[in-house]
């Protein structure tokens, strides 16, 4: 970062990527290939707007409403078109259903695949070396590594998504959550239960 | 091509570094790198006729390994700008220089308000995939199939992992365009499958219990099983 949070300059020097993006940057705007504004609009849209809300709205309706879950499952891209979330990687969602005998997690073993509409960019781990060369061989393993530790009558599907379609995971609704409503649900959806490595939160207090 | 970037089944990687509450992007230069790979093609088709996997893939292993995510999004921008004769590498090494050497100095700056406005709105909408295959499927869920052992030289889609092995067909997706071909304009549509491979046929003996792997199939990567 060139700032600190009073707007100071730090004087350190910065690395190396950092100057390179810089060069690239100012060479392209210099030579009218770029437009800044357009460039900035896109990472806004992705750090302030576009991120797992969206996918926990998805999950919470899903919870909630059966004709909506059903449909979800069958047609993922359309329910969540009907949601209001489109975009890049998202031309094709399908949702896949956690279940007490099933647990499904996605992993892109060749890049970094990810549904952005309903979760945003992906977490670093997500795009690591370790989880996409692990994940598919020792799943259990790395599930454990958050947390999560899956007894061996679970089936667990991982899903490597190599070609265009992104994929979601619908995490089963938690326990102790039959009286709350849609909008109560959401905070229970986390990033990592729609990736596959983490159940949903339960709800320790009461509202 | 057989990269290092078709590491599904490596061992030697460590834990996963799991940090909790990440930001976004971690620096401002990686939001930058990330805004200008994905919008660039908004204005200019830097990575075409070939794509932008192709560059991704084509840089050097040491280096891809020793990379950071968005440096290899970084280096894959130079690559294809510097091919596509748009920047050169000297241009560029001096530039950076000069960032180095002013260190508060920021890139040229050049706003387009219609364009971004344009942006805006593409960030929201419908990119929907509307191929059609020539063909009818053929295989149907529940078929046994066995992946073919192929090795392009080029990008492929098809992971080292399941090159050879048997699965089961589990749904029929839509056609995508073919994604080995060489170039974009050679991506004639195939239907795409869902095929279920069990851990045990791939990873043999030693696979943790009750897993399987579903991988989205191209037809032409597949045969029917015996």
């Amino acid at each position: 970062m060139s700032r600190n949070h009073s707007g100071e300059r730090h004087p350190e020097p910065q690395p190396y990527a950092a100057l390179r993006t810089k060069a690239i940057d100012s060479l392209l705007v210099e030579k009218g290939l770029i437009s800044t504004d357009a460039i900035d609009a896109r990472v806004q849209a992705y750090e302030q707007d576009i991120g797992p809300l969206n996918g926990a709205k998805v999950v919470a309706r899903a919870w909630t409403d059966a004709e909506f879950k059903a449909r979800l499952l069958a047609d993922g891209t359309s329910v969540v078109g009907e949601m209001g979330f489109f975009g890049a990687q998202g031309a094709e969602i399908v949702a896949l259903e956690n279940t007490p005998e099933v647990h499904n997690v996605v992993v892109c073993t060749l890049c970094s695949c990810y549904p952005w509409p309903v979760l945003g960019l992906p977490p670093r781990w997500y795009k690591s070396d370790a989880f996409r060369a692990r994940i598919v061989i020792e799943p259990r393993a790395v599930l454990r590594e958050f947390g999560l530790t899956l007894g061996d009558s679970i089936e667990v599907r991982v899903w490597d998504s190599n070609s265009d379609i992104r994929y979601m995971v619908l995490p089963e609704r938690p326990k102790g959550t039959d009286g709350l409503s849609e909008e109560e649900l959401v905070p229970l959806v986390t990033r990592d239960s729609m990736i596959g490595v983490a159940k949903a939160e339960s709800p320790t207090r009461a509202v | 091509m057989n990269g290092v970037h078709d590491m599904g089944g490596m061992h030697g990687f460590g834990p996963i570094d799991i940090e909790a509450d990440e930001p976004v992007f971690h620096n401002e230069w990686e939001g930058r790198v990330y805004g200008i790979v994905t919008g660039i093609r908004e204005e200019h088709d830097v990575y075409g006729p070939y794509g932008s996997r192709h560059y991704i893939e084509n840089i050097s292993p040491a280096q891809y390994l020793a990379a950071s995510y968005y440096e290899r999004w970084m280096l894959a921008l130079e690559a294809a700008l510097i091919s596509k004769g748009l920047l050169t590498a000297d241009e560029l090494d001096a530039k950076t220089r000069h960032f180095a050497a002013a260190p508060s100095a920021e890139p040229s700056r050049r706003d387009n308000p219609a364009l971004a406005a344009r942006v805006r709105q593409r960030i929201y909408a419908p990119q929907p995939i509307e191929e059609q295959a020539s063909s009818l499927p053929r295989f149907a869920i529940s078929d046994a199939v066995v992946v073919r052992n192929i090795h392009p030289v080029g990008h492929t889609r098809l992971p080292r992992y399941v090159r050879g092995k048997r699965g089961i067909v589990e749904r029929l997706y839509g056609a995508q365009g073919f994604q080995d071909e060489p170039t974009i304009a050679d991506r004639s549509p195939q239907h795409v499958y869902s095929v279920a491979f069990d851990a045990v046929e791939l990873w043999g003996a030693n696979a943790e219990p009750n897993q399987r792997l579903y991988i989205d199939m191209w037809e032409s990567w597949m045969e029917a099983a015996e």
